[in-house]
């Protein structure tokens, strides 16, 4: 009687992803100094950190993009620090991603880039693909008329538009967003706030983003992360964000300049 | 012992190239054999290879074949050994001049465009963005045009054999007053055919090194705008003087 709801409270306990110790240092400028976090299933979590932390590094990271120097990642117990080729690209078919810069692949129509996970990973036919596509593309507020359009005839927050589409068009059970409000304008960007709560909440998708801002942090986040000098100082449900009793998160979350977080400048 | 220690580090640095070269060429390699293959994506690079070279390679081979005839006229009226121009021609265009014309010629179209295309990609994360779309970018971007480098060389330089000698035909025929009839005997003659597999194997060789130093290079260019330019740069420089060193030792392997 007791094994199988054991083996099952045990699987579902195992957080989607799993950072332990994550170093990564660029020459001797260490940007990663032992990251640890837990993701829950169908949970979203928002890092927040200064400009140039390792967010984003962070991020690659935990795709593979880049290799860290030390420690473990596990994406459903599995550890994918060191895996390759083909476990590689099985991993990676779990995932959607939002890149910082959109990263849009300027020699596809905008159609094609949003329906490119359906069309190469999962083998969904052209007339389908596009269908698919096009009704994403309507979720993050673009007409069907954008379809045809080359990337480089977007906007910089279409373009970012666009990048989301691509990343959600397949329902990744992980999604991260790397700064998905960046760029946008606030009505814009509280859609986008709601579509990204709609993929967690509606599809169960695990989420992970970066933001800087506090709006949509406080919006689309179960748990917040604040990510400095290297390590994750402080780690919380969203509700107690602002009496965190943390002086960086005070700091970060009320953007003053005065306080714990020195930023490297000099007067001219 | 500065000396010394510049001369290790070069060599450490060489060394590293090297295997990282070795290491890309092997991966690609492994990937062109397994599915899935992007026959679009193929197709799409033989047609931007092979046919959209077909003006420049050929405007290249009409001249080389015309300057032949010239230049071996006056130099071999001078002892009577006009009948051997045909011969002349067609030997150094199938064996040598094609091939290696059309590959220095192609090295600079298509080397270059595979590096900017590539290092584009890299520098804008969009490489990055394929691995996060189950798509590896060995198949998808380098795959394709190391194929498309390989089997359309050798076309290009089929058709440029033919232009070349075309070429010094027409200046024996119209310009030094040959019969055609026999140019065209002459040429035929002493024709081999291995001469012109010879020439053709060196064309496959020599795209797929273009192929190679244009998707090496551009796929690991770091740093912006400069650094898609010193990729493209070194595209096309490496693959020029790798089709040179190889024209010498293929050369050496067939005619020995
Ligand atoms: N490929 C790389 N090579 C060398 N250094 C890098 C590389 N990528 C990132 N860095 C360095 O790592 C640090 C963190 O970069 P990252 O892009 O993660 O910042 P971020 O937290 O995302 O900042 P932002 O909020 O401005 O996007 C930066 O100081 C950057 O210089
Ligand atoms: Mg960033």
């Amino acid at each position: 009687m007791t094994m199988a709801p054991l083996e099952l409270t045990q699987d579902m306990d195992v957080p989607k992803i799993s950072l332990k110790g994550v170093k990564k240092a660029f020459g001797p400028k260490v940007v990663l100094d032992g990251v640890d976090l837990d993701i829950q299933r169908g949970e979203s979590v928002v890092i927040i950190g200064g400009s140039g932390t390792g967010k984003s590094v962070l991020l690659k990271s935990i795709l593979g993009i880049l290799q860290p120097d030390a420690g473990s990642i596990r994406i459903d117990g599995e550890d994918t620090t060191h895996i390759t080729g083909r476990d590689r690209e099985r991993a990676m078919a779990k995932f959607g991603m939002l890149f910082q810069g959109a990263a849009l692949f300027d020699s596809l129509p905008v159609w094609e880039n949003v329906a490119f996970g359906l069309m190469q990973g999962q083998r969904v036919g052209r007339k389908e693909a596009r269908e698919r596509a096009v009704a994403t593309l309507g979720a993050v507020g673009l007409g069907p008329d954008v379809a045809n359009l080359s990337p480089s005839e977007l906007s910089g927050g279409m373009q970012k538009r666009v990048g989301l589409a691509r990343a959600i068009c397949t329902n990744p059970e992980i999604i991260f967003f790397d700064e998905p409000t960046t760029g946008l304008d606030p009505i814009m960007a509280d859609v986008i706030n709601d579509l990204i709560v709609k993929c967690v909440k509606d599809l169960g998708a695990t989420a992970l983003s970066i933001t800087h801002d506090m709006a949509s942090a406080r919006k689309i986040a179960d748990r917040i992360a604040m990510l400095y000098k290297g390590k994750l100082i402080w780690v919380g449900p969203v509700s107690e964000i602002d009496n965190s009793g943390n002086a960086y998160v005070d700091q970060f979350i009320h953007g003053r300049a005065e306080g714990p977080i020195q930023m490297q400048i000099r007067a001219f | 012992m500065n000396f010394l220690s510049a001369i290790g580090r070069a060599t450490l640095t060489f060394l590293e190239a090297t295997g990282r070269l070795a290491l890309f060429t092997l991966t690609a390699l492994a990937h062109c054999l397994r599915p899935p293959f992007y026959f679009r994506h193929i197709g799409r690079q033989m047609v931007e290879i092979g046919y959209y070279s077909l003006p420049v390679v050929g405007l290249t081979a009409v001249f080389t074949g015309m300057v032949l005839a010239l230049q071996s006229y006056s130099g071999f009226s001078r002892f009577s050994a006009e009948s051997a121009i045909a011969t002349v021609v067609v030997l150094s265009i199938t064996r040598e001049l094609g091939p290696v014309l059309a590959g220095l010629m192609v090295a600079g179209r298509i080397g270059a465009a595979m590096a900017a295309e590539l290092g584009t990609m890299r520098v804008t994360e969009q490489v990055d963005a394929l691995t996060t779309l189950s798509t590896n970018p060995y198949k998808y971007l380098v795959v394709p045009r190391l194929i498309a480098g390989t089997t359309m060389l050798p076309i290009l330089v089929m058709v440029a054999d033919i232009i070349g000698v075309f070429g010094g035909y027409l200046v024996a025929v119209y310009r030094l007053g040959f019969n055609a009839s026999s140019y065209i005997n002459n040429t035929w003659q002493y024709l081999e055919f291995m001469d012109v597999v010879s020439g053709l194997v060196k064309a496959a060789a020599f795209g797929f090194v273009i192929s190679l130093m244009g998707c090496y290079h551009g796929y690991n260019s770091r740093g912006g705008a400069q650094g898609v330019g010193a990729a493209t740069t070194n595209a096309v420089v490496s693959a020029s003087i790798l089709i040179l060193v190889m024209n010498y030792l293929l050369t050496g392997i067939f005619f020995s």
